[in-house]
């Protein structure tokens, strides 16, 4: 097993003359259970997203509805219908990740919450385009991203299921402040995961290379980080 | 090939072709031809009712709201407009009784009167997302299939009303000590427009569910679906 120097000093005796040899062996930057995920999670996103959008247009909480054109369901009937059989891949997929990333040690890894020191400096970084980007490293500016949209997500579900099931669910519908005050947070989760997707695919398109990886893993020297 | 079989061979393939291939789809535009996604839905639709039924707590009752908190003035909604509205015949109405039930001697509007009575002051939500208060007074649902000699084993309780509408819901709702057949609104009897005689008052279940101007009750294990629910809806819309 490699060791990965944010875990601490390295707690094993010198490994003496022959240490297992790691050179030329690789690993991918982005393992298949997460990129399964995340493009089942891209996927269960749009269509929540967009059938949402449709529902909202039945009854809109502000000034506005999103027109037809970008949203799924046609009609409230086929948009319910939309979201409530997308949040059972949105869900149990969800679920899958969070078992996954927390059991084989992902997080702590790869997704280790920065300080606000850190986001601010890759914040200018990135915007004067001098944060440099290595594979299977993260900077604390997708750090704070990614974990922001998780939570956004945790919220979304919680709310949703609030609104769903008012009743039976009562405690929830309660933590939101009942049936309306939950169909505002739904929304304003929505909003932070829609908001989440254009930064995040405006930093694709600024960093074209990260994305080949998410699709076919990619390969990390088993000594990189 | 039996339901859930068929079920089963839907579900698999909606997950092997992936929500992308069939997003131009469902929009039950043609109930005649349902295209592969209106399948697919609907298999999740019924995957759903049986979640709901999972989850539903027959001891769990809906909130329940200080006169204060009463919407005014009351909403109008109906598959029609307001001026549309059916006005039923009070003298001759009569609840028609059919299926399983022991003693299917229609009901007049005097012997609900004669009932025992209960008044609650609940939330109904609409599928829209909208959502008003309202009292609501009448004979509790359950009381009336004990009393009528149902089947309570039986799965659905079928309403008809005066207008052509028609709903169903599943029987552990039916027996909810909140389910009520609706005579009173607002502590008059029921006008016109908000089901004049009689009509289901249910807070456990959107607003949909709660048909107005009942002229028959039916206990059935055969699946009598509902007005919105042909066109799309879910059928157990619990809420
Ligand atoms: C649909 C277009 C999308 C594209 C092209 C895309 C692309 C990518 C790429 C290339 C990465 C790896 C970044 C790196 O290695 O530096 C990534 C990671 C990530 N994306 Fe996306 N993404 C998309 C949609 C989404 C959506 C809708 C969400 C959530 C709402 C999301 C959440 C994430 C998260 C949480 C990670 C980090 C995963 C981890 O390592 O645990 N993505 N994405």
């Amino acid at each position: 097993m490699p060791h990965h120097p944010d875990r601490g000093p390295d707690p094993r005796p010198n490994p003496g003359p022959n240490p297992r040899p790691n050179r030329g062996r690789t690993r991918p930057v982005h393992p298949w259970p997460l990129r399964l995920m995340h493009w089942l999670n891209a996927t269960a996103i749009v269509v929540m997203v967009m059938s949402g959008w449709q529902i909202y247009d039945a009854s809109p909480l502000f000034g506005f509805s999103f027109p037809g054109r970008i949203t799924l369901g046609e009609w409230l009937g086929g948009a319910i219908a939309w979201h409530l059989a997308a949040m059972w891949l949105l869900v149990l997929n969800g679920v899958a990740y969070l078992a996954w990333g927390s059991l084989n040690g992902h997080f702590r890894r790869r997704l280790r919450p920065p300080g606000p020191r850190e986001v601010w400096r890759d914040t200018i970084l990135a915007l004067t385009f001098r944060l440099d980007h290595r594979h299977g490293v993260y900077n604390a500016v997708q750090r704070a991203l990614y974990l922001a949209v998780i939570a956004f997500g945790v919220l979304a579900v919680a709310s949703g299921l609030a609104v769903w099931k008012p009743v039976q669910l009562w405690f929830l519908s309660d933590l939101f402040g009942g049936f309306r005050a939950s169909r505002y947070v739904h929304f304003f989760a929505m909003a932070g995961i829609v908001g989440f997707l254009a930064v995040h695919l405006m930093l694709v398109a600024l960093v074209p290379k990260v994305l080949p990886p998410m699709i076919t893993g990619g390969r990390l020297s088993e000594d990189a980080p | 090939m039996s339901d859930a079989l068929d079920r089963r061979r839907l579900l698999g393939r909606a997950l092997a072709f992936g929500a992308l291939s069939v997003l131009p789809g469902c929009n039950y535009d043609n109930l005649q031809h349902p295209d592969f996604a209106d399948r697919a839905l609907r298999a999740m639709s019924r995957w759903n009712d049986r979640v709901q039924a999972a989850l539903f707590d027959p001891h769990t009752l809906a909130p329940t709201f200080p006169a204060s908190a009463i919407t005014r003035p009351p909403r109008f909604n109906a598959f029609y407009d307001e001026a549309h509205v059916h006005v039923v015949d009070g003298a001759s109405w009569q609840l028609e009784l059919f299926g399983n039930i022991a003693e299917k001697r229609p009901w007049r509007l005097a012997d609900l009167r004669a009932a025992p009575q209960e008044s609650q002051i609940t939330r109904l939500i609409c599928v829209e997302g909208w959502r008003v208060i309202g009292q609501w007074g009448g004979v509790p649902l359950g009381w009336f299939l004990r009393r009528i000699g149902a089947d309570t084993k039986a799965r659905y309780v079928s309403f008809r009303c005066a207008d052509g509408y028609y709903e169903s819901i599943d029987m552990p709702s039916a027996l909810h000590p909140q389910t009520l057949l609706a005579l009173d609104f607002l502590g008059k009897p029921l006008t016109p427009p908000f089901g004049y005689p009689l009509r289901l008052r249910i807070p456990t279940k959107l607003g949909f569910k709660n048909p107005k101007s009942l002229v028959a009750l039916g206990v059935t294990n055969v699946f009598p679906g509902g007005y919105w629910v042909a066109q799309g809806y879910n059928w157990f819309s619990g809420s």
